[in-house]
C-alpha cells in the first residue's frame, strides 16, 4: 500500500527535498553587498574576461571593530580571514544544461567565475586557495567532454600565465599529473617553476586528484622510507604522514573553510585528511554564478562561526 | 481505574504512533535505504546550559537519544550506525569533565551488555572503533566485554567510534600496513595499495557510511571518518544531539535517497573503469 500510495501521490524526491533557501538577510542584499565592497575597498561587481589584479589596498579602518551596533549589516574582518580556501567548483555543466548551451560554456563561465574568486582571494589576503579542477573519478565522463576541459585548462592557462605572475600569484598542482596530455604536462611544470618565487596567494590547482589516492601516495612514500630504513614502523604518526601529502607545498596545509558550490551536500573525494577541522560552507549557487556576493557571503558564514578543535 | 484508562489511552496512543511510524518506513523503503549511517553527536553540553542542567544529565539524555535513533534505525532496516562518542582530541577538554564522559560510558556499557539489555533485545552487535589503549583500563575492559558478548548478534552493528580521529587512523593504517610488508618479506619491492590501507583501518567492520549526520548546526567533520565520507551525503540540522528525533533522521535518508542514482551510476562507472 505505501508503494501505490508513493506512486498516486507523484511524489518524486526532488519536490519533497527542495533545496534549503538561502537566509533572507538583509545584510545579504546586492545593495548590501555594495556596500560592503565599497567598505572593504573593492572594486565595484563587474564580469571580467581577463584577470586583473590590480593591488587594491585594504586599510584596515575600512574593516569594521568586533562590536557590532544595532541595525549595522556584519562586516568582514580582516584578522579573521581565513588563511587558507578550498573551493570544489560544482555546478558548470548544469548551468550549461538550463541554458540550452554546450557543456563547453558551461566550463568556460566556470573559468570566468575561478578568475574572479582568485582576483577576489588575492584582494582579501587569503594566502592560500585551493581549486578542485579535475578529479580522478571524473575520466568516467564522455571523452568528448573531458577533451574540451582539458583544452580549456590548456587555453586559460597560456592565456592568464602573465597576469598570474605579475599579479604575485605562485601556481602548485596537487594529483598525478602523468595522465595528462604532454604539452599540457609541460605547460603545468613551466608555470609553476616561473611562479615558484610568487607569494601574494598561493593558488593550488588540483588536478586528477582524490584526496584517497593523496592518503595512499603518502602511505607509499612512507614504506619506501621504512624498506630503507630512515624510519622505523613504529615511528609513523600524523606528523610524519603529514609531509608526504600533496599539500606539503604550502605552509598552511589545512583549509580553514571549503566551499562547495551547486548545493551538494557532498566533499567528493577532495583533500580528506586536510579537511579534518574546516569549516564546510555549502551554497546553492552553481560555480559559474559564484561571484562576488556569494564569496564574501561564504567568508562572512565562516567568520560567524565558532571553531573549537575538540575542545 | 481512571489510572487504568489513562494508561490504556497511553498505550494505545503508543501503538498508533508506531504504527504510523512503521507505514512512514514502509514509504520511504520505496527508495534506497542507507546501508550505514554515521552520526556525530555534538550539543550535549550545550543542551545541558540551555535546560540549566549539570553536563553530566545532558550526556544521559544524549544516551537516551542514542538509544531512540538506533531503534528507528533498526526499524528502518539500516543495517550498521557509526557514532563519535569521543574523539582524541576531547581529552584536551577539562579533566573532570574527561572524567565524567569515561564514567558515564562504562556505566552505560555495562548496562546496555546485560542479557535483557537492549542490544540482545535488538539483536545489536557492537564494534569499538578507535585508538582503545589511549583509554582507561576499566573502561577498555568494558569495551572489550562488550564485543565479546555481542559478537553473535547480526541485525544491527553498532560502531561506537572512541578515543578515534580519523587521522590517527590514517597513520595507524600506514604503521600496520609497513608492519604487514615488512613482515611478508622485505626483499621485494612492496608497494601499498589502497585495499591495504582499508583494511588496517579501525573502521574496516563496516562499509563506507552513505550519511553522515552532525547535529547543532555545526558543518564540519572533526577528524571524523574522513576516509570514508569522501562521497556521503553530509547533513546538518540545527537540533542539539538530545533534540535529535525521527523527522532528521527522514529528511536525511531523503536527501541520500534524491542522490543515490548519480552516486550509484559513478560508482558503477568507476569500478568498471578499474576493472579494465
Amino acid at each position: 500500500m505505501a508503494e501505490a500510495i508513493y506512486q498516486w501521490s507523484g511524489l518524486s524526491i526532488e519536490k519533497l527535498v527542495s533545496s534549503e533557501p538561502l537566509p533572507k538577510n538583509p545584510a545579504f542584499t546586492k545593495s548590501a553587498m555594495v556596500s560592503l565592497q565599497i567598505k572593504l575597498g573593492l572594486p565595484a561587481p563587474h564580469l571580467s574576461n581577463s584577470l586583473d589584479l590590480k593591488q587594491v589596498p585594504l586599510p584596515p579602518r575600512a574593516l569594521s571593530s568586533s562590536a557590532k551596533h544595532p541595525g549595522e549589516e556584519a562586516a568582514l574582518l580582516r584578522e579573521s580571514m581565513p588563511r587558507h580556501v578550498a573551493v570544489i567548483m560544482d555546478g558548470n555543466r548544469r548551468w550549461a544544461r538550463m541554458r540550452g548551451l554546450p557543456v563547453g560554456s558551461g566550463y568556460e563561465a566556470g573559468l570566468r567565475a575561478l578568475k574572479r574568486t582568485v582576483e577576489l582571494s588575492s584582494n582579501l589576503g587569503i594566502r592560500v586557495l585551493t581549486v578542485f579542477a579535475f578529479s580522478s573519478d571524473n575520466w568516467f565522463r564522455p571523452k568528448v567532454e573531458v577533451d574540451v576541459l582539458m583544452a580549456l585548462f590548456d587555453r586559460g592557462l597560456r592565456e592568464e600565465l602573465q597576469n598570474l605572475l605579475s599579479a604575485d600569484v605562485r601556481i602548485s598542482i596537487i594529483g598525478d599529473s602523468s595522465k595528462l596530455f604532454n604539452s599540457l604536462q609541460a605547460l603545468l611544470a613551466n608555470a609553476i617553476e616561473t611562479t615558484k618565487k610568487n607569494s601574494k596567494l598561493h593558488l593550488i590547482i588540483a588536478v586528477n586528484y582524490t584526496g584517497r589516492s593523496d592518503v595512499v601516495q603518502a602511505c607509499q612514500k612512507v614504506a619506501a622510507k621504512v624498506k630503507d630504513g630512515v624510519i622505523e614502523p613504529g615511528d609513523i604518526d600524523e606528523v610524519v604522514f603529514e609531509r608526504e601529502l600533496g599539500t606539503n607545498c604550502t605552509d598552511f596545509p589545512h583549509p580553514d573553510l571549503l566551499i562547495r558550490t551547486s548545493g551538494e551536500l557532498r566533499v567528493s573525494n577532495f583533500l580528506l585528511w586536510q579537511l579534518a577541522h574546516t569549516e564546510l560552507y555549502f551554497t546553492d549557487s552553481l560555480w559559474p554564478d559564484f561571484g562576488e556576493d556569494e564569496f564574501l557571503q561564504a567568508l562572512t558564514s565562516f567568520q560567524q562561526r565558532q571553531r573549537r578543535f575538540g575542545c | 481505574m481512571e489510572k487504568q484508562s489513562s494508561s490504556v489511552v497511553v498505550r494505545l496512543l503508543g501503538s498508533l504512533v508506531g504504527y504510523m511510524r512503521r507505514f512512514l518506513f514502509r514509504f520511504l523503503s520505496v527508495g534506497p535505504i542507507p546501508r550505514h549511517m554515521a552520526f556525530i553527536l555534538d550539543g550535549n553540553r550545550r543542551y545541558a546550559r540551555k535546560w540549566k542542567m549539570d553536563d553530566r544529565m545532558g550526556y544521559k539524555v544524549g544516551f537516551l537519544a542514542l538509544m531512540r535513533l538506533m531503534r528507528c534505525c533498526h526499524e528502518l532496516g539500516v543495517k550498521y550506525i557509526t557514532v563519535y562518542v569521543f574523539s582524541i582530541e576531547n581529552f584536551k577538554r577539562r579533566p573532570e569533565e574527561v572524567q565524567t564522559v569515561m564514567e558515564l560510558m562504562l556505566e552505560k556499557i555495562e548496562g546496555l551488555i546485560k542479557e535483557e539489555g537492549i542490544l540482545n533485545q535488538y539483536g545489536v552487535r557492537v564494534e569499538f572503533a578507535g585508538n582503545l589503549k589511549l583509554l582507561s583500563e576499566p573502561v577498555r575492559i568494558a569495551a572489550e566485554k562488550a564485543m565479546r558478548v555481542t559478537a553473535h548478534n547480526k541485525s544491527l552493528v553498532l560502531v561506537v567510534a572512541v578515543a578515534y580521529t580519523s587521522t590517527d587512523e590514517m597513520a595507524q593504517a600506514a604503521q600496520e600496513c609497513c608492519r604487514d610488508k615488512a613482515d611478508r618479506g622485505s626483499q621485494q619491492q612492496q608497494l601499498v595499495e589502497l585495499a591495504d590501507v582499508e583494511r588496517h583501518m579501525y573502521m574496516a567492520v563496516a562499509p563506507d557510511p552513505e550519511i553522515l549526520l552532525r547535529t547543532s548546526g555545526e558543518k564540519r567533520l572533526s577528524n571524523f571518518l574522513l576516509w570514508q565520507t569522501s562521497n556521503s551525503v553530509l547533513y546538518s540540522p540545527a537540533a542539539l544531539w538530545p533534540e535529535v528525533g525521527l523527522r532528521h533522521l527522514v529528511w536525511a535518508v531523503l536527501n541520500f535517497q534524491r542522490v543515490q542514482p548519480y552516486l550509484h551510476k559513478r560508482r558503477n562507472h568507476l569500478y568498471l573503469s578499474t576493472q579494465q
